[in-house]
């Protein structure tokens, strides 16, 4: 496929992100095309979060720029990027702790994009709305779940409220850092298939996973990163025999056992 | 729950929640006269007697009145920031200083009467105040708190070293309301105005979100919201409210002086923020009405009245820190009984 018949929805150049001397991302470059699921995997400290908090906005990079859709992101304010249509979910997930968990999603539906595709200052029943989404992702198991506070929830319905942020928002990527650190094998197997379906949907995903079994069920292709240098970016299953990567990750002459 | 041996038999305290649906929201609350009495009487209580106070009180203690209504304002202001939008504040005396100051000056220089001063002083004294503190609320943790504690300092002493608005003795014989029961209503109005506008406020969305910007703003902004925006929005709001307290002092004094940043104005609603119980606004206001006449029937002490009023806070922070309204709340809301166990 040529460069112009599928333009990238997101384009990350040459993007350098240094902390006071240490580069914890190094020249890093690769697109995302609309509708996939990328993988972004590394051992611990090969400067994925920090990747993505370059791309949402949290941090500036140092040099390089990101493509959005054709507009330059690059050191924008997290809001704007948000607002322009990239999600993001937190590994250490981030609730609204006092509020019940439906009027967690308040906020983004109160942020200028939701509003937007709600047909301008029409604001609908936003709770009623707030509970669709819920459920959608997977609260319907128990209808009272979404009037706890978000506090007393449990780790595998918070994790799903992240997702439910980005969906309130309606964004047209969701960064999801690490969905799967911390749940049990059952818990995993019920948001995979969500995953899926949010993609199936037209969500393009870019997970950032350690769980690499389930990450290879779902992406499409995986970009590797190791000390802030993009190591691969092809098929996953590509990615497991490639010896860089298998260095990466095992040290060298080892072989993967998945 | 409450265990305790009576007779040789166990007993405990049982609670039930009493009418809790009309608690929840909806229409459930006209489902008979008796819920809507029950909703509805707590709120028709407190507007009542704000109302009739003023016509029972001697007139010495209108004057009181209308303290007591300066200090429930820098309250309610203390208590959104600290509550919903997770700011501490210790800026009464500068919301006091700079509305009274603007109000004065407004008065001085353009000879304008109170109706016009007291709103133009709102919302510029608001401005102004937001426009100081704008450069903290980047930031997060005490700075703000130690911004709004620096500022009223830096304007005694500017007034003081440049001579400017009136220097040490202040700006006197502005224009004033002659009429008591005018000032007693506005202040009555107004203090309810805005407790039930801002418990509306924090209920609504733009609440929420304040609430949710409290507990983590960088979620926030990943959801898409201008936080800086919106702490400028939540301190322009408390702002208004405080200034609204310094100018009412200014005009009814009819007189602005250094004394308006002095410290009390940002102890006083604290402690009747603490007292009523933060987070509810009633609460403030309840704390307000205890304190003020409080301070001013402990007068004669002279200096002893620190010592009694330090140990009343003191004594509420170590026996009821959840303060006195969430324990009425609770009391209202719920049957107790002893049961066997």
């Amino acid at each position: 496929m040529s460069e112009k018949e599928s333009p990238a929805l997101i384009r990350v150049e040459n993007v350098t992100k240094s902390f006071y001397g240490v580069r914890a991302l190094n020249g890093v470059s690769f697109n995302v095309a609309r509708g996939e699921v990328l993988g972004i995997m590394g051992p611990n400290g090969s400067g994925k979060t920090t990747l993505i908090n370059c791309l949402t906005g949290f941090l500036k990079p140092t040099s390089g720029a990101i493509y959005f859709q054709g507009e330059d992101i690059t050191g924008q304010a997290p809001y704007k990027i948000a607002n322009a249509g990239i999600g993001r979910t937190f590994q250490i997930v981030r609730p609204y702790y006092t509020l019940p968990a439906y009027k967690n999603l308040i906020a983004p539906m109160f942020s200028p994009r939701a509003r937007k595709f709600a047909g301008g200052g029409g604001l609908g029943d936003r709770d009623a709305i707030a509970i669709d989404i819920l459920e959608e992702l997977g609260f319907e198991r128990d209808a009272r779940v979404p009037y706890k506070p978000a506090g007393t929830l449990p780790l595998g319905y918070l994790k799903r409220l992240e997702l439910a942020r980005c969906l309130a928002l309606k964004a047209d990527v969701m960064v999801c850092d690490e969905v799967f650190s911390g749940l049990g094998a059952a818990e995993i197997s019920s948001l995979l298939p969500l995953l899926e379906r949010l993609n199936g949907e037209g969500v393009t995903l870019i997970m950032i996973e350690h769980r690499l079994k389930e990450l290879f069920r779902l992406a499409s292709r995986v970009v590797v990163l190791n000390y802030g240098v993009k190591l691969f970016d092809g098929a996953p299953e590509a990615a497991m025999r490639d010896e860089a990567v298998k260095e990466a990750y095992f040290g060298k002459g080892k072989e993967a056992v998945l | 729950m409450a265990a305790g041996l009576q007779n040789g038999r166990e007993r405990r305290r049982e609670r039930i929640d009493r009418g809790i649906k009309v608690r929840t929201d909806g229409l459930y609350a006209l489902l008979s006269w008796r819920e809507m009495c029950y909703l509805v009487a707590p709120r028709a209580l407190l507007v009542a007697g704000l109302l009739i106070a003023p016509l029972l009180l001697p007139t010495l203690w209108q004057r009181v009145f209308c303290l007591t209504g300066i200090y429930t304002l820098l309250a309610f202001a203390y208590d959104f920031l600290v509550s919903y939008v997770g700011f501490v504040s210790l800026g009464g005396a500068l919301w006091m200083g700079i509305g009274g100051y603007t109000a004065g000056i407004i008065a001085s220089e353009f000879g304008l009467p109170p109706v016009l001063t007291l709103p133009i002083a709102t919302f510029l004294g608001g401005a102004i105040c937001t426009l100081l503190l704008m450069p903290t609320l980047r930031l997060r943790g005490i700075y703000f708190a130690i911004a709004t504690f620096v500022y009223p300092f830096i304007f005694n002493h500017l007034i003081e070293a440049l001579q400017i608005a009136g220097g040490t003795l202040g700006l006197m014989n502005l224009p004033t309301i002659q009429n008591d029961w005018v000032l007693v209503y506005t202040m009555a109005v107004f203090v309810l105005i805005v407790l039930f506008g801002l418990r509306r406020l924090v209920s609504e969305d733009l609440g929420i979100v304040f609430r949710s910007m409290m507990e983590n703003d960088q979620a926030v902004s990943a959801a898409g919201i201008n936080i800086v925006f919106l702490k400028i929005i939540g301190v322009f709001i408390a702002s208004c409210i405080g200034c609204f307290a310094g100018a009412f002092l200014c005009v009814l004094y009819g007189s602005v002086s250094m004394s308006f940043f002095a410290l009390d104005f940002s102890i006083l609603p604290i402690a009747a923020t603490v007292i009523g119980g933060a987070g509810t606004f009633a609460g403030a206001l309840l704390g307000a009405v205890v304190l003020v006449p409080l301070t001013e029937l402990i007068r004669g002490f002279g200096s002893l009245r620190m010592v009694a009023y330090s140990l009343i806070l003191v004594l509420f922070v170590a026996l009821k820190p959840v303060g006195v309204l969430p324990y009425l709340t609770r009391k209202y809301e719920q049957f107790e009984r002893w049961v066997e166990v």
